[in-house]
C-alpha cells in the first residue's frame, strides 16, 4: 500500500474527540456509573495472607443476615483443566484463572478472592463478610523474584512443571525461553571493551483511575448481560462462559467508558462472580472494587532481575550481549519474559546476542500487562548498560546507539528481519534537539534512551452506516482507551469524503458488532481502523452502484471522488455529480439500505521505536530527583490524529518516570501490601512533571492505507533507563535498582561519598 | 524454499537445536505440515495458537493461509499481546 503521495483532509488534523463533550461534563458513563433497578450490591472477602492452605470456608451466618441474597465460593465454580488454550493475550489456562478469581485449595496472595457475598446494601454485604468465617493454614510466603528462585524457597504450586527447563522436583519457575543469533563466545572475543551488570526493577500498577466495575443480570432463561469497564467485551464474554459454563451466545457484554486500563483490563476479576452471584439470585448484581482491592488483588506488571553483559570494539561496535531476565508472574504463571528478552536489543544490529528469561511465581497478584509488556524492564537494564559501554568508550551516547542502530535489513536478534523502521530517524533528530545541546547547571544532569515495541494487529469487525441525511454511523468493538474513536471517525471521513463531524463513532456491545479481539498491543487505530477503512470502502462500492443504477450506466463506469459519484471518464456520459446525501436520500428507491462492512484478521503491524531525552536535578542533601525537561521522539507511522498521538507518547512517557522515580508495592514481613492506595503509592501527578516534549516521526507503516503504526506502547519503554542515565550524569553514582526514590539515592550517594572520601 | 527461523527455546523443545532450515512451501499451510512431518509435535505447537509468525518482516498473530515467496524468511516466535 502506497500512502506516500495521498493527499489527506481530515487524516492528520486535530479534531474534538466524539467523546470529550461527555467527559469534560460529567456525563460520560463509565463502569460505576451503571444501575439496574432492584440491583444487589457484591463484596468480595479476600486474604489477609500472602499465602495459605483453606481448610474450610464457613458462610452459614452470613447467609443468615438480613439482606444478603447469595454468597459464593470456589464450590460455587466447576474446576477447570490444566490445559492452555488461546484466549484473550496469548494462552490461557483456565485452571488458573477460576482459581485467580477465587481461591480454591490455596489463597495465594494477600488480597486473593475467597468468598463474595450480594446483598441489598454494600453496607449488609461488607457486615457479611465479616460473618464468614476461614479456616486457614498459614503458610511461608516467597515475594521476590530472586528468593523465588532460591532452593528451599516456598512453593506455590507443588505440581507444576516448568517449561522449557529439565528441573527435578517443585519449583517456582513456571517456564523459561531464550532467544539468540550469532556466536555469543565469538562475539566477547571479538570485544575490546566488556561489561557485566546487574539491574533490579520492581513490580509497578498500571495505575488507571477507574476501579474495575461491573453490573451482571443473569435472567431465569439464562441469558446475562454484563455491563463493565473492560479492554476487552468479546474477552469479558469468553472469560466469563468459561468459567462459569455458559453458551457465548448467552452472554452479551456491553462496555463502558473507561478511565484508564493499559493492559489491565485485558483480564477478568469481579465479571465471574458478579455474573455468578445474579445467576445465582435472579437479580442484577453491582460490584465496585475500591482503591485497596485494586492494589492487593489487580494485576501488576512483573519485577524483574537482570544481568547484562556487554562487548564492543574501541570504536563502538558492540559485538555481544548475553543477559538473563527473571521476571515474577504473580501468584500465577504468565510473567512476559518472552517480550522481555525479545525487546532487549531489539534497536541495535548485534551479530552475537543470547537472551534467556524465566517466568516465576511468587505471592502476589497476577501480573496483568501494562504498555509493552516486559520491555521497559529489560530495556532498563540494555539502555542503562549500553550508557555505561558509552561512557567507557568515550563515545556520545546517542552517536553509540546510532553506530550500532537496527534499520531496515537488520535481522532482530529474535528471529524476524526488520522491513522499513524509524529507529535511526529519532537519533537523528534527537543528535540534533536543541535540548540535547542545552547547558546544564549543577546537579543536573542529562540521559538517553531508546526503546522498541512490536506492535500488533489482530481480528477486527467494523460497519459503517449510511444514514437517510447521509451522516455516517461508524461501529466497531474495541473500547477506546486513548482516543480510538476520534481516529477512526477521521478514517471513514477521510474515505467517504465527508466532514468529520458528520461521522458518529459508536463502540457496540458483543451482540452488535462482529468480534474484535481485544484492544491492546496499540492495535486499534492499526487494525480496527484498517476494518473501518475497508468498511467505508464497501460502502464506497454500494453508493457507486448506486449511481450507476441511477444513470443507467455500468458500476465500473462510476467513481468516487470529494464524497460524490462521478462517471469515471467523459465516455461514460454526462451526469452531475451526486452526493452521498443525494444517493443517501435516493437509497429507498435504489435497492434499501447501505451498510459497509468488513471483518479480518489484520497483520502487518508496524515496529515502534523511540528514543527519549531527559534533564535531571537531584538535590545532594535529600535525594530528590526533579525532571527538568524531557523530550521523547517517536517514529508513529503516520498520526491519524496527531494530539492523541502525542498524549499516548506523554502518558506513555510519564508512566515511566513514576516507574523510575517513586512506585514500588511495599510489602511487610507477613507478605501484606502496605501501601494499597495513591497516598503511598506514589504516581507522578501534574506538578511533578514538565511538559513533555512529543516528537513525532512518521515512517509510515506501508501494510496501512493511511501509515499507521502502533504507538502507545513503546512510550514506555525508554524512561526508566533515560531517567537512571541523567541521574548517573548529574552524580556519578550509577542507579541500579528501581525506584530511584529519595531515601535510595540518598543512600547511593552518601555511599559513594564515603568511598570517595577514602580514595 | 522458504527460509524457517526458530527461536533458541522452540529449537531445543522440537528440532534439537536446529534454529535455521529450509522448506519448500507455498503457504503457511504447507510449511507447517512438513515442519511437523520432519519434527512431530512443532506442527501442533504452531496450530494451538501459542506462536506467532513472522513472514518477511511481518508479524502475523494467526498465519495459516498466507502464501510464501520462494526465498520467504519465516520466524517463528512467541505470540505477542500488549499493554
Amino acid at each position: 500500500m502506497s500512502t506516500e503521495k495521498r493527499k489527506f483532509k481530515w487524516v492528520g488534523t486535530r479534531q474534538i474527540r466524539p467523546d470529550g463533550h461527555d467527559k469534560v461534563t460529567g456525563r460520560a458513563k463509565f463502569g460505576s456509573d451503571f444501575s439496574l433497578s432492584g440491583m444487589l450490591h457484591g463484596r468480595v472477602l479476600r486474604s489477609p495472607h500472602a499465602h495459605a492452605a483453606i481448610k474450610s470456608i464457613d458462610t452459614t451466618k452470613a447467609e443468615k443476615l438480613p439482606g444478603v441474597k447469595a454468597v459464593i465460593t470456589s464450590k460455587d465454580f466447576k474446576d477447570q483443566s490444566s490445559e492452555l488454550k488461546p484466549a484473550g493475550e496469548g494462552m490461557i489456562n483456565y485452571r488458573d484463572m477460576t482459581r485467580n478469581v477465587m481461591a480454591r485449595e490455596k489463597a495465594l496472595y494477600d488480597g486473593h478472592a475467597v468468598a463474595a457475598v450480594a446483598a441489598t446494601t454494600v453496607e449488609i454485604a461488607d457486615a457479611a463478610l465479616d460473618l464468614i468465617k476461614v479456616d486457614y493454614d498459614v503458610l511461608p510466603h516467597v515475594i521476590d523474584v530472586d528468593d523465588a528462585m532460591k532452593d528451599g524457597a516456598p512453593i506455590l504450586n507443588d505440581e507444576m512443571a516448568p517449561v522449557g527447563l529439565d528441573v527435578k522436583g517443585p519449583t517456582n519457575i513456571a517456564k523459561y525461553v531464550e532467544f539468540g543469533i550469532g556466536d555469543i563466545a565469538k562475539g566477547f572475543l571479538e570485544a575490546d571493551v566488556v561489561l557485566e551488570r546487574s539491574y533490579k526493577t520492581e513490580a509497578v500498577h498500571q495505575g488507571y483511575i477507574e476501579p474495575h466495575a461491573v453490573v451482571a443480570s443473569v435472567s431465569e432463561d439464562g441469558q446475562a448481560q454484563i455491563w463493565c469497564c473492560t479492554q476487552g467485551q468479546f474477552m469479558v464474554r469468553t472469560f466469563v462462559g468459561q468459567l462459569l459454563g455458559m453458551p457465548t451466545s448467552s452472554i452479551r457484554v456491553t462496555p463502558s467508558e473507561i478511565g484508564g486500563g493499559f493492559g489491565g483490563k485485558t483480564v477478568v476479576y469481579l465479571e465471574p462472580l458478579a455474573t455468578l452471584l445474579s445467576k445465582k439470585v435472579g437479580k442484577p448484581v453491582k460490584m465496585i472494587m475500591n482503591r485497596e482491592e485494586v492494589f492487593r488483588a489487580s494485576g501488576p506488571t512483573s519485577g524483574g532481575s537482570m544481568t547484562y553483559k556487554i562487548g564492543a570494539t574501541k570504536d563502538g561496535k558492540i559485538t555481544a550481549v548475553e543477559a538473563t531476565i527473571k521476571l515474577l508472574a504473580g501468584a500465577f504463571p504468565g510473567a512476559p519474559a518472552g517480550p522481555a528478552c525479545m525487546c532487549a536489543v531489539a534497536p541495535y544490529d548485534i551479530p552475537n546476542v543470547h537472551i534467556g528469561g524465566y517466568d516465576v511465581v511468587v505471592n502476589r497478584p497476577k501480573v496483568a500487562a501494562y504498555r509493552a509488556p516486559g520491555a521497559p524492564i529489560s530495556a532498563f537494564g540494555a539502555e542503562s548498560i549500553v550508557d555505561e559501554l558509552a561512557k567507557e568508550l568515550g563515545i556520545d551516547p546517542l552517536k553509540l546507539r546510532k553506530l550500532n542502530a537496527a534499520k531496515k535489513g537488520t535481522k532482530a536478534a529474535y528471529g524476524p528481519t526488520f522491513r522499513d523502521i524509524g529507529y535511526e530517524e529519532t537519533l537523528e533528530l534527537a543528535i540534533g534537539h536543541d535540548h540535547y545541546k542545552a547547558p546544564l547547571g549543577p546537579n543536573q544532569g542529562r540521559g538517553v534512551a531508546s526503546g522498541f515495541w512490536f506492535n500488533i494487529g489482530g481480528e477486527s469487525s467494523a460497519t459503517v452506516n449510511i444514514n437517510e441525511d447521509g451522516t455516517a454511523v461508524v461501529i466497531s468493538g474495541n473500547p477506546d482507551i486513548g482516543g480510538s474513536r476520534a481516529s477512526l471517525a477521521l478514517m471513514a471521513a477521510e474515505e467517504l469524503g465527508i466532514d468529520y463531524d458528520q461521522v458518529r463513532p459508536i463502540i457496540a456491545d458483543t451482540a452488535s458488532v462482529g468480534y474484535n479481539f481485544l484492544t491492546g498491543g496499540s492495535r486499534v487505530t492499526f487494525a480496527t481502523g484498517l476494518a473501518v477503512v475497508e468498511a467505508a470502502k464497501d460502502a464506497v462500492r454500494q453508493l457507486c452502484e448506486r449511481a450507476a443504477k441511477i444513470w443507467e450506466v455500468d458500476a465500473d463506469g462510476v467513481i468516487w471522488e470529494d464524497g460524490h459519484a462521478k462517471p469515471a471518464s467523459t465516455n461514460v456520459g454526462e451526469f452531475e455529480p451526486l452526493s452521498l446525501a443525494s444517493l443517501a436520500a435516493q437509497a429507498p428507491k435504489t435497492g434499501g439500505p447501505i451498510c459497509g462492512h468488513n471483518a479480518q484478521n489484520v497483520q502487518g503491524a508496524g515496529p515502534g521505536f523511540a528514543t527519549h531525552i531527559c534533564d535531571v536535578e537531584v538535590d545532594p542533601e535529600t535525594g530528590e530527583v526533579t525532571v527538568l525537561r524531557y523530550t521523547a521522539i517517536q517514529d508513529v507511522g503516520r498520526a491519524i490524529h496527531p494530539s492523541y498521538v502525542e498524549g499516548q507518547i506523554q502518558g506513555g512517557a510519564a508512566q515511566g518516570i513514576g516507574w523510575a522515580l517513586n512506585e514500588e508495592y511495599i510489602y511487610n514481613s507477613k507478605g501484606q501490601l502496605d501501601n494499597p492506595g495513591f497516598l503511598d503509592y506514589r504516581i507522578p501527578v501534574a506538578s511533578d512533571l514538565p511538559m513533555i516534549d512529543a516528537v513525532m516521526v512518521e515512517c509510515p507503516n506501508d501494510r496501512h492505507p493511511y501509515g499507521v503504526r502502533g504507538v502507545g506502547e513503546v512510550p514506555i519503554v525508554p524512561p526508566m533507563a533515560a531517567v537512571a542515565n541523567a541521574i548517573e550524569n548529574a552524580t556519578g553514582v550509577r542507579m541500579t535498582a528501581l525506584p530511584m526514590s529519595p531515601p535510595r539515592l540518598l543512600a547511593a550517594l552518601d555511599s559513594n561519598n564515603i568511598k570517595e572520601a577514602a580514595e | 524454499m522458504a527460509r524457517v527461523i526458530l527461536t533458541d527455546s522452540i529449537s531445543k523443545a522440537f528440532t534439537a537445536g536446529v534454529s535455521e532450515l529450509e522448506i519448500p512451501a507455498l503457504n503457511v499451510r504447507q510449511l507447517i505440515r512438513q515442519l511437523d512431518e520432519r519434527y512431530p509435535g512443532l506442527g501442533a505447537e504452531v496450530n494451538n495458537g501459542a506462536l506467532s509468525v513472522a513472514i518477511d518482516g511481518d508479524i502475523y498473530q494467526d498465519a495459516f493461509l498466507e502464501d510464501l515467496k520462494p526465498n520467504s524468511e519465516v520466524a517463528f516466535l512467541p505470540k505477542i499481546g500488549g499493554g
